[in-house]
């Protein structure tokens, strides 16, 4: 079962796991990932903004569950990713995969974070001070996705 | 009917416009030139991408935007 959304309104990540967890009848496993707005040092973030290009970032989305999908041979997988204005402490991301045994769920939701994080169409940027600044993938990103290749 | 440029991301900051209409056709070259330079020095750069349509350029070289295509530059994501 494969669910995949694009919100720009705040959600609550423990409200889908229950629906995800009974739509996959007969699992072994579910793991979930929940990515938040960090505070920063000192809590000197206030926002971050996340944009995206309505054309590409659903169908990249919906092209990483396929892939998890068939690499991990899993049952169900839920990709949920925020666009728009956020506040500390809000979640931006939320991935969870059911599968047949544990490896399976765990490995599909580290590879599609991976993919989130520096191979999907968003453009972040952060409020600190009053001031905008645009966040881009470190180096580490890039060397956790070229993991799985 | 024109080419419909959408600077995504941090280009939007450099062009100082989140889109800009051109007159068809564009191509790579018309597209640098339009654009301004310190956008251009962007696209060049092998980590900017281009969508044209709705569809990532292999080779962005290769523009060939028509009336009414939308062409989307591109610059590296950060997601997640």
């Amino acid at each position: 079962m494969k669910d995949v959304r694009l919100l720009t309104e705040m959600f609550i990540p423990g409200t889908m796991i229950g629906p995800f967890t009974n739509a996959n009848p007969g699992l072994g496993g579910v793991c979930t990932f929940v990515g938040e707005v960090r505070r920063g040092d000192d809590n000197s973030v206030e926002a971050l903004e996340l944009s995206h290009y309505e054309p590409l970032t659903l169908p990249g989305m919906e092209a990483l569950a396929d892939a998890a999908l068939k690499r991990f041979g899993l049952m169900g997988i839920l990709i949920v990713h925020r666009v728009g204005l956020m506040r500390p402490g809000e979640p931006i991301v939320c991935v969870s995969a059911a599968a047949g045994h544990r490896r399976g769920a765990i490995e599909a939701v580290d590879y599609c974070m991976d993919h989130l994080k520096s191979a999907a169409w968003f453009w972040k940027r952060e409020l600190k001070g009053g001031e905008w600044s645009w966040i881009e993938p470190r180096e580490e990103d890039y060397a956790d996705r070229a993991r799985w290749s | 009917m024109a080419v419909t440029i959408l600077f995504l991301g941090p280009l939007r900051d450099l062009a100082g416009e989140a889109s800009r209409e051109v007159s068809a056709p564009l191509d790579w070259a018309g597209l640098l030139e339009t654009v301004g330079p310190k956008v251009a020095a962007q696209l060049e750069e092998e980590r900017v991408n281009i969508a044209c349509a709705g569809k990532v350029l292999g080779d962005k070289t290769q523009l060939s935007a028509q009336d009414g295509d939308e062409v989307a530059l591109l610059p590296p994501v950060s997601g997640g």
